[in-house]
C-alpha cells in the first residue's frame, strides 16, 4: 500500500513536465523544489539536532556563489604580488565545488558555534549570514558586489545542456530525492539518533557515551553542503547570483517550510514546502491583489502554527492513527 | 588487586564554597557502595564529579588502578564504563521507549557517518542486532511490553526503570545510580531491589546514592556516610546503623528503633 502509494507520487511527479505546459508555473515549481531541499537541510539541524540556525541561507548563498564563481572563473588579488586565477570550470564540477565550499563552511560553523546552544547559537548563526552577505556585497573584486554574477552557464553533461525548464525540473527533483534518502538513512541510523539525543536531553545523551559535539558537527556538514547544493541548483537555474541571495527572508522561508511542515519528520519539509513554496504564486495565480495575497499567506501560517504546532505532518499522522 | 574505582583527596569547590572537601573512599570491584548524608552533604556532587560533568578542585580519581579520569570528558568516561543515571528522572521524552534504549547501545553500535550515508551492508545488520538487544534490555527491566510507547507517557515507577535502562545499554561496568527509587512506592521499591540484585549478578557493579534507608541497608555491601563535604563513617550497613556521629547527623536518634 505504502509502496504504491510512492509509485504514484513519484510517477505524478516525474511526469510533471509532459502534462503541465505552463512554464511559468513550471518556474514556480522548480524554485519550490529548489527551497524545499534547503528546508530538508535545515530540517536536519533544528528538527533532529534541535539547533536553530537562523543563518541557513549562509549556506545556501554560498554554494549559489562557489558554484557560479568556479564555472565562470575568476581572478582576485590577495596580495599585490599573488593574484589567484581560476579558470572557467566544467558546471558539475562547480556545483560539487558548491557542496565542498558550503560544507566546510559548516564544518567551521559547527566547530566555534557548538560551544554555545539555544539562543547564543541563533545569534552566532545570524551573524555568520550576515558576515558572509557583507563579503557578498562589498568583495567587488571577486563577486560583483550588487552588480551581480551574470551569464552563469547551466548544468551540461555530456551533450545534454539544462537549458530549458523541464530538463531543470527533473534536476531539481532527482536532487531532492537523492537529499531525502541521505536525510533518512541518516535519521534512522546510529548518528542520527545521537543527533536526537543532544536534541532531547543532552546530559542524558553524554552520561551513555554520545559525543555530542561530534554529532553536531557532522549533522551542520551534512546540512550545509545540502543547502549548498541547492544553492548550487538555483545559481545555474536562474543563471545570475547578487548578495540578495543572503537575505534574512529566505532563511524565515525555510524555517517557515519546516515548521509548517512538522520539524523532525521526514515528510514535514516536503509539504509545508509545497504549500508555503508555491502558495504565494497560487494566490496570484486566483488573481488576489498583491496585499491580500501576503495577508492570506501570513494568516494561513499563524492558523497552521496556532492549531498544529507540531506541524502537519504529525497531525496527519496522529488523525491517522 | 586494585580497586575499580579510587577516589583520592577529591575537593569540588562552588565559587568560595566548598562542597566536597579532601573525599576519598574506593570502590571494590563486584559490590554494591552506598554513599548516604543528609541533603547538601556532596553525594550528587561526587557523582558529577567522578562522572565528568563537574572538574573537581583538587584530587584524583582513578579507574582500575591506573586510568585517570580528571579531565576526560563525560562521553569518554561512559566509553571507560562508568554510567550514571540522574537524581531526577531523565529520560528521552519525545522517543518511544525502544528508541531510549537504542540511544543507549550507542557505544556498542560501528557505524561510521559515510558507510550510512551508503547505507552499507553492515549498517542494516547492526541496526537489527541492536534493535533486538534493545528489546531484550527492556524485558530484563520489565518494560517489554512498553516498545513502542513514547517515554514520557510511562508512568513515573516505570519512567526511572527505563532510565536505568537505558544506562544497562551502554554497558556499565561501575553504575552510578543516583536516588533510584525516590518517589517510588513501597512495593516499586521492592520490586526494584530485587531488579538491582540481578543486576549485580551480570556483574556489575554500583555505586549508589538514596535516602530510603531501608533500600540501603538492603542492598548494600558497604556504606559510606558523608556529611558537610566530609566522610564521617564507612562501614558496613550495620556497622553504620550504630555509629554515633551517622545517628546524629543523619539518620537521628529515632532510626534504631524504626529499622528494626
Amino acid at each position: 500500500m505504502k509502496a504504491a502509494l510512492t509509485t504514484a507520487w513519484l510517477v505524478v511527479l516525474g511526469t510533471l513536465p509532459l502534462w503541465l505546459d505552463n512554464p511559468y508555473f513550471l518556474h514556480v515549481i522548480i524554485v519550490a523544489g529548489i527551497f524545499i531541499i534547503a528546508a530538508m537541510s535545515l530540517n536536519l539541524l533544528l528538527g533532529y539536532a534541535g539547533q536553530l540556525s537562523l543563518g541557513h541561507v549562509a549556506f545556501f548563498g554560498i554554494g549559489a556563489y562557489a558554484s557560479a564563481l568556479t564555472s565562470l572563473g575568476f581572478k582576485v588579488t590577495i596580495f599585490p604580488q599573488w593574484v589567484l586565477t581560476v579558470e572557467a570550470n566544467p558546471v558539475w564540477l562547480a556545483m560539487l565545488m558548491g557542496m565542498v565550499a558550503a560544507g566546510l563552511c559548516g564544518w567551521f560553523i559547527g566547530r566555534i558555534a557548538f560551544k554555545v546552544r539555544g539562543a547564543y547559537f541563533v545569534i552566532v548563526s545570524i551573524s555568520f549570514a550576515e558576515v558572509v552577505r557583507l563579503i557578498a556585497v562589498n568583495w567587488v573584486e571577486l563577486t560583483q558586489g550588487p552588480m551581480a554574477l551574470n551569464n552563469i552557464p547551466p548544468l551540461a553533461l555530456g551533450d545534454l545542456v539544462f537549458w530549458k525548464k523541464p530538463e531543470n525540473y527533473w534536476l531539481v527533483l532527482a536532487v531532492a530525492v537523492v537529499a531525502y534518502i541521505l536525510v533518512r538513512r541518516l535519521v534512522h541510523s546510529r548518528a542520527g539518533r545521537a543527533m536526537v539525543a543532544l536534541a532531547e536531553n543532552e546530559p542524558l545523551a553524554t552520561s551513555v557515551g554520545i559525543d555530542v559535539t561530534r554529532y553536531l558537527v557532522l549533522a551542520t556538514v551534512v546540512s550545509a553542503a545540502m543547502a549548498g547544493a541547492a544553492g548550487a541548483l538555483y545559481a545555474h537555474y536562474v543563471r545570475i547570483v547578487d548578495p540578495d541571495v543572503f537575505l534574512f527572508i529566505y532563511t524565515v522561508t525555510m524555517v517557515i517550510m519546516v515548521v509548517t511542515g512538522g520539524k523532525g519528520t521526514l515528510a514535514g519539509p516536503i509539504v509545508g514546502g509545497l504549500i508555503f513554496g508555491l502558495l504565494p504564486e497560487g494566490l496570484r495565480a486566483l488573481a488576489f491583489a498583491p496585499e491580500t495575497q501576503w495577508i492570506v499567506y501570513g494568516v494561513l501560517m499563524v492558523l497552521v502554527v496556532y492549531f498544529l504546532p507540531q506541524g502537519i505532518v504529525p497531525a496527519l499522522r496522529r488523525i491517522r492513527a | 588487586m586494585s580497586p575499580l574505582l579510587e577516589v583520592k583527596n577529591l575537593s569540588v569547590r562552588f565559587g568560595g564554597l566548598l562542597a566536597i572537601e579532601d573525599l576519598s573512599f574506593e570502590v571494590r570491584e563486584g559490590e554494591v557502595l552506598s554513599l548516604i548524608g543528609p541533603n547538601g552533604a556532596g553525594k550528587t556532587t561526587a557523582f558529577n564529579a567522578i562522572t565528568g560533568y563537574l572538574a573537581p578542585a583538587s584530587g584524583e580519581i582513578l579507574w582500575r588502578g591506573t586510568r585517570r579520569l580528571n579531565g576526560l570528558k563525560t562521553h569518554q568516561i561512559a566509553a571507560q564504563g562508568l554510567v550514571r543515571t540522574f537524581q531526577k528522572t531523565s529520560v528521552f521524552g519525545g522517543r518511544s521507549a525502544l528508541d531510549n534504549i537504542l540511544i543507549g547501545l550507542h557505544l556498542r553500535g560501528r557505524q561510521t557517518p559515510l558507510a550510512i550515508l551508503l547505507r552499507l551492508p553492515y549498517v542494516a545488520r547492526e541496526e537489527r542486532e541492536l534493535e533486538t538487544e534493545a528489546g531484550r534490555i527492556l524485558q530484563f527491566v520489565g518494560l517489554g511490553k512498553r516498545k513502542s510507547e513514547l517515554a514520557s507517557g510511562l508512568p513515573y515507577g516505570e519512567q526511572r526503570l527505563l532510565e536505568v535502562a537505558i544506562a544497562l545499554a551502554a554497558k556499565p561496568q561501575l553504575l552510578l545510580l543516583d536516588e533510584p527509587v525516590s518517589g517510588m512506592n513501597p512495593s516499586e521499591t521492592a520490586s526494584f531491589m530485587a531488579k538491582l540484585a540481578e543486576i549485580r549478578a551480570l556483574g556489575i557493579t554500583v555505586l549508589l546514592v538514596e535516602h530510603d534507608m531501608k533500600m540501603v541497608m538492603g542492598v548494600s555491601d558497604r556504606v559510606v556516610c558523608l556529611s558537610q563535604g566530609r566522610i564521617i563513617a564507612d562501614g558496613t550497613p550495620a556497622e553504620i546503623q550504630r555509629d554515633p556521629e551517622v545517628i546524629r547527623a543523619y539518620l537521628g536518634e529515632r532510626y534504631k528503633h524504626v529499622v528494626r
